[in-house]
């Protein structure tokens, strides 16, 4: 197969304009008459099925959650990047692009992220006029705070809270366009297969909830934004229900798949305390612009942090990386982490955590500056370990919190399956092997509100609307092989609940398909996927019956999808010999630890296509040009 | 630690409900509430018989999915806490634990201690935003909005729509709820044009849903895990008048 990413060409700068203009268009009065599915009602699919539904289109959403409100989106703390230049240093769309590509490790397509950092100022414009309370100085004018792998300060923030301000800005322009009739909702509904009909995608399986009746929707387009699938390693900082179930059934009905094996892992996450750990909680990287991380300098040291004096100290981030200091990237800041606690320098109970130090920060500002900046982080933090992070510092360790890969797209955001859109998180399209902070924000309202708007024209005006209706034989097949997975699982005499499968196949993809991965590893990983995998199946407690709510139910078919795509995201990490961004082959390193990338041999997307059941999946490449970036190995020195 | 925890079963929206009895042990303090109930769950599974359903995703405080009442406090004896963020250190050994659903007349039991919530959509839906659609609006640098103004609406726009305030009162009144999302706008200039609209077509939805009227109980702001302030249900009522005088 040949991957076709339709850049425009000519001047990056025009690129976008351009292709805008070469577009096709839909007449006002046809766009009734079209129908799009959108799967996903966070940043990415409610900015998309608002701005959609505004044009005048049919717009079916659908989410899992009760309400479209409660996306995943509504976690993201620290803040929105877009290169204003208010605080006047020296930022620009350019610059943006520029540490985006970098930040990415040399690993994503320049058009596509050129295009982000153009847009990405209108979204701040968009989100005031809908009423987000972006903070604000005393003059009335915006602020802006550092993140990390830059050197300018572009973030936009409320509060610790920005991903629920965006995000409710976005849930209330879509309940306007619901009361407008444009757009319906089906919450508490979630999709379990994708509909092809002539190689084409046109509509979904969607299993409600509440009756667990599955039911079918046609579309003329389908539009997936149903976020990342960290949770494959159990533990991480999404929410409980994030998933790679639409993500993967798409794959499994013919879209590929692009570089599963670009996982992040975020350095600064309140570190496990047990067992019965359910979710990590993370720390916005925003702390780190006043927060000095360190450990002991020697290994086994368990004096209290106060009564270590500062020449004991390893402020390592500052010392191995002195212009980027505690700002250095969330990759490098993790794999420091972690190789300081493999030294025996963790602190904290288990030995896996680094502090995060305010005491600085206190002392030359004052604790009132730092509980406005950070007031609501602390509070968490401290209703989670009961302690008093202006009195002690933070204990924190990385968890894993993005996943950059994701299925591919073209410039115009479409997979390989004509009528697949791919939105947000669930795409893989912008971050290359590691994302910056305040960037997803960024890309999921871009895609939404200022992409797909355009390019879904440009498919739909080449088709006739409402060709397809849930009548189609297509239709009845799929949904037969929804109802058979669903029996498969029930009825069992199982003796291993869905929670306890989860957490070892977390346990394996941590331990070999984590921070750090070799081909031992991999294989490793490889191997005991497949067993685990088996072992669900004819192992899993499961009670009920197919109709009528189960979240167990719920959890398992999430499950079982992870069981098969773990396994993906370890051969994709397997074939890329070479350390980049969040994957880090230990064969791959410079003498000091540091990652090494391989340009001659590993320029490209890996994107895999899906084989049949007994069949290794085929790899395509999509070869990747940097024509304005130079490529560079990466420094934070 | 060891606990009792009496648990309100009904199976389906129709059903009879009953509280049902459960001990569970080896309870952790740094547990969050909601963990103490997946150690429950994946013990009654083990067991063959059908775990308890109760609504969570983000287990951060901010998604507004969960939300139980506990020893007949919304959200339990934490303080501006959601219940996820709830931890047991808050409880003891040899505790019996009372753990019930919302119980109010516009959130209908789904099952268990799960609630449907929807009448929140519904009234956001009535007018809660501001009417803007995607396209060229002006620069966001060319707006002065003052700090005060933007940190009050801040402070009212950080409500995650869970609930706890309308399960507090005694009326059944979401008022709190609506209160937030009309004073957020209402303290921005962008949001003034249509505030008087806003806040007609909120409350009179709020109350097509069937929630109550606010007779100052003040239950509401205790409960509120974001501590949203009651001072905001004055700035409702202000809105309110200004909206009868424009006519
Ligand atoms: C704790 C935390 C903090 C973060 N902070 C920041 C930050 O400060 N800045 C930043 O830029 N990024 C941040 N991020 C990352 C960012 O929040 C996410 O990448 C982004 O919000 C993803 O948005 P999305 O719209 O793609 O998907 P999501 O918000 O995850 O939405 C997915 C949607 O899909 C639906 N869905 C999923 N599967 C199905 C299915 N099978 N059927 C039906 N519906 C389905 C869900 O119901 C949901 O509506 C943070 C992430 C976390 C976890
Ligand atoms: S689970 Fe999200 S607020 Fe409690």
């Amino acid at each position: 197969m040949q991957l076709d990413g339709k850049c425009p060409g000519g001047p990056i700068a025009e690129q976008w304009d351009r292709h805008k203009f070469a577009m096709k268009l839909v007449n006002p009065a046809n766009k009734r008459k079209f129908t799009i599915l959108v799967v996903g009602s966070g940043l990415a699919g409610a900015s998309a099925a608002a701005s959609l539904g505004e044009l005048g289109y049919n717009v079916e959403v659908f989410c899992y959650q009760d309400s479209t409100r409660r996306a995943h989106s509504i976690a993201a703390q620290g803040g929105i990047n877009a290169p204003k230049n208010y605080p006047n240093d020296g930022d620009s769309i350019h610059r943006l692009f520029y540490d985006t590509v970098k930040g990415g490790d040399f690993r994503s397509r320049e058009p596509n992220v050129y295009r982000l950092a153009q847009v990405s100022n209108s979204i701040i414009d968009q989100c005031v006029a809908q009423g987000v309370p972006f903070a604000r100085d005393y003059g009335g004018y915006l602020v802006n705070r550092s993140f990390g792998g830059a050197q300018v300060s572009r973030t936009f923030y409320a509060r610790g809270q920005t991903g629920q301000q965006l995000l409710l800005g976005a849930y209330q322009a879509l309940a306007r366009q619901r009361k407008a009739g444009t757009v319906h909702l089906h919450t508490r509904s979630e999709m379990l297969d994708l509909v092809l009909v002539d190689g084409e995608a046109k509509g979904i399986i969607a299993r409600d909830l509440i009756s667990g009746e599955l039911h079918s929707y046609a579309g003329d387009a389908v539009v997936l934004a149903s976020g990342g699938y960290v949770n494959v390693f159990y533990l991480s900082t999404n929410a409980m229900g994030c998933n790679v179930t639409a993500a993967y059934r798409a794959y499994k009905r013919g879209a590929c798949f692009a570089n599963p094996c670009y996982t992040q892992i975020h350095p600064t996450c309140i570190p496990v305390s047990g067992e019965h750990q359910s979710k990590l909680t993370l720390m916005s990287e925003s702390l780190r612009n006043d927060g000095r991380i360190w450990v002991p300098k020697q290994k086994g040291d368990t004096r209290r942090p106060e009564d270590i004096p500062e020449q004991d100290r390893d402020y390592y981030l500052e010392r191995k990386y002195p212009s980027f200091g505690n700002l250095a990237p969330r990759d490098i800041a993790s794999r420091a982490a972690k190789e300081a606690c493999d030294q025996g320098r963790g602190v904290g109970p288990t030995g896996y955590g680094v502090y995060l130090d305010f005491s600085d920060a206190i002392q030359r500002l004052g604790e009132t500056a730092i509980q406005e900046r950070y007031g609501n982080l602390f509070e968490m933090y401290e209703r989670i370990t009961a302690e008093n992070a202006y009195r002690q510092p933070m204990r924190i360790y990385p968890a894993p919190h993005y996943s950059m890969g994701g299925l591919w797209v073209d410039y115009n955001l479409q997979s390989n399956v004509p009528g697949l859109f791919v939105l947000g998180e669930a795409n893989f399209s912008d971050h290359g092997a590691n994302r910056l902070g305040a960037s997803a924000l960024m890309q999921g309202l871009a895609d939404g509100y200022f992409v797909i708007p355009y390019t879904i024209a440009d498919y739909l005006g080449r088709i006739a609307p409402g060709a397809v209706d849930t009548g189609h034989e297509a239709f009845q097949a799929c949904r037969e092989s929804v109802e058979k997975r669903i029996s498969g699982l029930l009825g069992g005499k199982g003796r291993q609940t869905v929670n306890e499968f989860h957490r070892r196949l977390g346990n394996i993809m941590w331990e070999d398909c984590g921070m750090a991965r070799s081909r031992e590893s991999l294989n490793r990983a490889l191997e005991q996927i497949p067993q685990l995998r088996r072992e669900f199946w004819e192992d899993v407690i499961l009670t009920g019956a197919p109709g009528g709510l189960n979240q167990e139910l719920e959890k398992a078919l999430r499950v079982a999808d992870f069981l098969e795509f773990g396994e993906l995201l370890a051969r994709d990490a397997l074939a890329r010999e070479e350390s980049c961004g969040g994957h880090f082959r230990t064969e791959y390193q410079t003498e000091e630890g540091e990652a090494m990338r391989n340009d001659k041999d590993f320029s490209h997307v890996a994107a895999w296509e899906y084989s049949g059941e007994d069949t290794a999946p085929a790899m395509h490449t999509e070869p990747l040009a940097f024509e304005n970036v130079q490529l560079a190995v990466r420094s934070y020195k | 630690m060891d606990l009792t925890l009496r648990i309100w079963r009904q199976n389906g929206a129709e059903a009879p409900g009953r509280l049902e009895e459960h001990a569970v042990t080896g309870v952790e303090p740094d547990m969050s509430f909601l963990e103490m109930l997946d150690v429950l769950n994946e013990t009654l599974l083990k067991e063959g018989r059908d775990p308890v359903t109760f609504e969570h995703d983000c287990r951060e405080g901010i998604c507004g999915s969960c939300g139980l009442v506990i020893n007949g406090i919304p959200h339990g004896p934490g303080e501006r806490s959601s219940t996820c963020q709830l931890h047991m250190r808050h409880f003891k050994s040899g505790d019996t634990i009372t753990i019930e659903p919302w119980r109010v007349h516009s959130f209908p039991i789904l099952k268990d201690l799960m609630v449907d919530r929807s009448a929140l959509d519904s009234i956001i839906q009535s007018h809660g935003y501001i009417s803007v659609s995607t396209g060229s609006p002006p620069d966001a640098g060319t707006r002065l909005i003052g700090k005060p103004e933007a940190d009050q609406a801040m402070d009212a726009a950080e409500c995650i729509g869970c609930g706890a305030c309308a399960a507090a009162c005694p009326n059944g009144s979401a008022m709190l709820f609506v209160a937030a999302k009309v004073s957020h706008l209402a303290s921005l200039p962008q949001g003034r044009i249509e505030a008087a609209e806003r806040v007609r077509d909120m409350t009179r939805t709020m109350f097509s849903c069937g929630f109550g009227n606010c007779s100052n109980h003040y239950e509401c702001e205790a409960a509120c895990p974001k501590g949203i302030s009651l001072k905001f249900i004055a700035k409702l009522n202000r809105e309110s008048l200004k909206a009868l005088f424009r006519g």
